[in-house]
């Protein structure tokens, strides 16, 4: 009962998924494994883009610069791989993850410090990273080492399980669930994780228990930078170069920490319900184009979507609670 | 011990020592500096000159945390558990103990407690429990509690007491803030007063010494309220009126617990309370922003039921709140502020009527004389006027009954005086007026009674003859009037209610 009470809400977009999934399968019987894993790849720099937002809205606070984070360490990244041998991007990628961690931890920095609020002060650095990125590359362009790039391409063969399905398990997906483990689950662990769900939750509390609020506040920025980071470089992977001005990742990381059942005012959710629902927003527009919908009608669904969702999300808490 | 705020000095000259194994109780009236004090020892704000020592060693304590490294801990007013992490997530925040906490939760009377239940699923006065049981655990030296009992029921209280007591015997010192005698004189070995930001008395508690409090408390202040009583018995001459509001064993949430009164026309209630016994929720449910758990409010002989704050302005019952901040556009003009009631009303639907709207503003001002000059921009005015703002708003459309919530907080002395002389004239006018105010010599200037509230029950009813500051101060602290008469009956005051404190 109480891990339905607590799980409930991912259990759904799940179900969700998999319903929009078998709907897939309907519209166009021919949808294979080969597009799964295309869907995994295009789902890649949202789903870190969208963990990025997860830990600073726990943290109680927003981030409006993470899709110019992730244009700038694209662009740094495929500006310092481009002509370079493969080796040298073994010292790019720590480097550019480095470069998140720093630019995160100064919007963290400057939240703490000047006391301007939070939504203000990414707004300034979302510009100041733009311009940033347009600095290094005007146009887009650089390169990618091979390496990477075939991080991304094909599947896992794993020993002892059939090759049906294993073509479902692309290596995109395996890298997605590796890298946000690494960071994530140690940080749940740890009293720092603790303390990012305690100053979203109540920050006088917090003080109060003992959690260091500034100090958390720039550690979660840091963590959102290194995402981010994660975001850049996975997108430099899958195009092989990059692009100075970021897709519409800043929206649709709202929109899936949103539908991922996190609160906005901070406290509450988890990071496995934000990557499902960006799953879900992702497969929801791959059908409307199956279908042939105009793609400005899929804009219009999509909000829809997340409004019905969220308001029937709630309305089930409101009966649960009421009884 | 010494903190400024900007220009205003909140504590002067403050010192504060605690044996080991003492429960020691600090007190001091509203502004005395207790609140400050209790900031610095926790760490929530910093202190301007002086020290703090534990077992003879200095500790800088610039947060919570650091307290809790120098062996400070406190349990707040208000519960601090993180509200979306469970029981059990909240003690590895603060790295408490669990075996520890587990056991003073059930020496606290609470046998039951899922520890993965969220905080915020948990009751308040439970939670307070865990608080303490939380800060117990840790083994502090010194254990800070502020109002612990005040949001706890009486059989809880008792084992908080209970248990308070007892693990000071080994060696722990206690610092205990309260509101309630009676606790102090059955939990306490010693008391430091406070007035003004300074010491001014550490006293042993013993039988009787409450009068000794009290006077400490109050200082020279109880000649100056002798002189100001000639006059408001003056004030007080009118003959007998009708009822305006008649309040009947109110109930509002935990704090409010059985209230009754009348309020008259043509009369100035003033509503005594220490901070959090209920008169919070007594105004905000006579204003409509609460809706009362049981009793009855009727108006002009008539029950009402308010389920919206427009309800009670419709009976003729305006509210003007102490932070004006609450009641007022800030951005706007002095003329749409004043307007908006009457403009803003459903009834009026339709073109706003300009012209009327102004000639009914312009008096109000006229009559309060509001300065004007900045009337572009109600926040560049002084708090007075603001003050003065929203009395006039209901002025403006005659509203029979205004309920004051200390209304004179923060603004200088003339100003005070017109709003005293403004609140006598509604009187007069037959108007009723209900005044709460936190500065007690208030009463004898303005009020014709005082309802004294405490523990959320009206204690006593003065006439504002006999209502002077340390009358109505004992009264507020739940003392008997005639407590001065009899030394000792809180003694046996204390006895009697030992069995249900």
């Amino acid at each position: 009962m109480r891990f339905l009470r607590q799980h409930g809400w991912v259990a759904g977009l799940f179900a969700l998924f998999v319903v929009l999934f078998i709907l897939t399968k309907i519209i166009q019987p021919g949808y294979g494994a080969g597009d799964f894993g295309s869907l995994v790849r295009a789902v890649l720099p949202y789903a870190f883009v969208v963990a990025a937002q997860t830990v600073v809205v726990i943290a109680g606070g927003i981030d409006l610069s993470v899709a110019s984070m992730m244009a700038l360490t694209s662009v740094t990244a495929a500006s310092m791989m481009a002509g370079a041998s493969e080796e040298y991007a073994l010292f790019v990628v720590p480097f550019v993850l480095a470069l998140g961690f720093a630019l995160g931890a100064l919007n963290g920095i400057l939240i703490v410090v000047t006391r301007v609020p939070d939504i203000v002060v990414t707004l300034a650095t979302l510009f100041m990273l733009q311009g940033a990125a347009l600095l290094v590359l005007g146009a887009p362009g650089g390169g990618a080492a091979e390496w990477l790039k075939n991080l991304i391409i094909g599947t896992v063969p794993l020993p002892g399980i059939p090759d049906g399905l294993t073509t479902w398990i692309p290596k995109a997906l395996v890298l997605m669930v590796v890298l946000l483990c690494i960071v994530w689950i140690p940080l749940m662990r740890s009293r720092l994780g603790l303390s990012i769900y305690a100053i979203g939750s109540n920050q006088l509390a917090a003080f109060r228990s003992g959690v260091p609020v500034a100090r958390t506040k720039i550690l979660a920025y840091a963590i959102a930078g290194l995402f981010g980071a994660m975001g850049g470089l996975s997108l430099t992977m899958s195009t092989g170069i990059g692009a100075p001005i970021p897709g519409p990742y800043l929206l649709a990381s709202v929109a899936a920490v949103v539908l991922g059942g996190v609160a906005l005012g901070g406290g509450k959710g988890g990071l496995l319900g934000p990557i499902v629902a960006v799953f879900v927003l992702r497969l929801v527009r791959t059908d409307l184009t199956l279908l042939a919908i105009d793609p400005n009608v899929t804009a219009i669904v999509e909000g829809t979507i997340m409004v019905a969702v969220v308001m029937f999300g709630a309305f089930i808490v409101m009966r649960s609670r009421s009884s | 011990m010494a903190k400024n705020y900007g220009a205003v000095a909140a504590l002067k000259n403050t010192s504060l020592s605690v044996l080991p194994g003492e429960v020691h109780a600090l007190m001091g009236a509203n502004g005395a500096g207790k609140s400050t004090l209790v900031k610095i020892l926790t760490g929530a704000i910093r202190h301007d000159r002086g020290t703090i020592l534990v077992r003879g060693k200095a500790h800088l304590v610039r947060s919570p945390a650091d307290a809790r490294r120098a062996g400070l801990v406190s349990v707040y007013q208000e519960p601090s558990l993180i509200p979306d992490l469970d029981v059990l997530a909240n003690l590895r925040l603060t790295q408490t103990p669990v075996e520890p906490f587990r056991n003073w939760v059930r020496e606290l009377g609470v046998p039951d407690l899922d520890m993965r239940d969220n905080a915020r699923d948990v009751p308040l006065a439970i939670q307070r429990v865990l608080d303490l049981a939380r800060a117990l655990a840790i083994e502090p030296d010194v254990l800070l509690l502020d109002e612990m009992t005040a949001a706890l029921p009486a059989n809880l209280a008792e084992r908080v007491l209970d248990v308070v007591k007892r693990q000071s015997r080994t060696g722990r010192s206690v610092i205990f803030i309260s509101h309630r005698f009676v606790e102090i004189s059955a939990l306490c070995d010693r008391a430091t007063v406070l007035r003004d930001g300074e010491t001014v008395g550490v006293v042993d508690i013993s039988p009787g010494v409450e009068e000794r409090i009290v006077e400490l408390m109050l200082g020279a202040k109880i000649e100056k309220a002798r002189a100001a009583q000639r006059q408001a018995t003056e004030a007080s001459a009118h003959g007998e009126a009708g009822t305006r509001i008649a309040v009947r064993n109110l109930r509002v949430g935990t704090k409010l617990q059985d209230v009754s009164f009348d309020l008259k026309d043509g009369e100035v209630a003033g509503v005594v309370a220490l901070e959090g016994q209920g008169q919070d929720e007594l105004f905000a449910a006579l204003a409509g922003s609460t809706k009362p758990s049981g009793g009855t409010i009727e108006v002009d002989g008539r029950q009402v039921r308010f389920s919206h704050p427009v309800d009670a302005v419709r009976a003729g019952i305006a509210y003007v709140p102490g932070d004006r901040s609450e009641a007022l556009a800030m951005q706007q003009s002095v003329r749409e502020n004043i307007a908006l009631p009457f403009s803003a009303a459903f009834r009026n639907w339709g073109p706003i009527r300009m012209g009327q709207e102004r000639a009914t503003v312009q008096s109000a001002i006229e009559r309060l004389q509001i300065d004007t000059r900045a009337q572009r921009e109600v926040q560049r005015l002084s708090g007075g006027n603001q003050q003065k703002v929203t009395i006039a708003r209901w002025i403006a459309v005659d509203a029979r009954t205004i309920l004051c919530f200390d209304p004179t907080r923060g603004i200088d002395v003339g100003t005070k005086q017109e709003i005293y002389k403004l609140l006598r004239q509604l009187a007069a006018q037959g108007k009723s007026v209900l005044f709460y105010t936190s500065e007690l010599e208030e009463i004898q200037l303005a009020c014709d009674r005082a309802i004294v509230i405490f523990g959320g029950k009206v204690v006593d009813i003065l006439p504002v003859e006999i209502a002077d500051e340390p009358a109505l101060t004992r009264a507020a602290y739940g003392l008997p009037r005639d407590a001065k008469a009899a030394v000792g009956i809180l003694a046996e005051t204390a006895s009697s209610e030992g069995a249900r404190p």
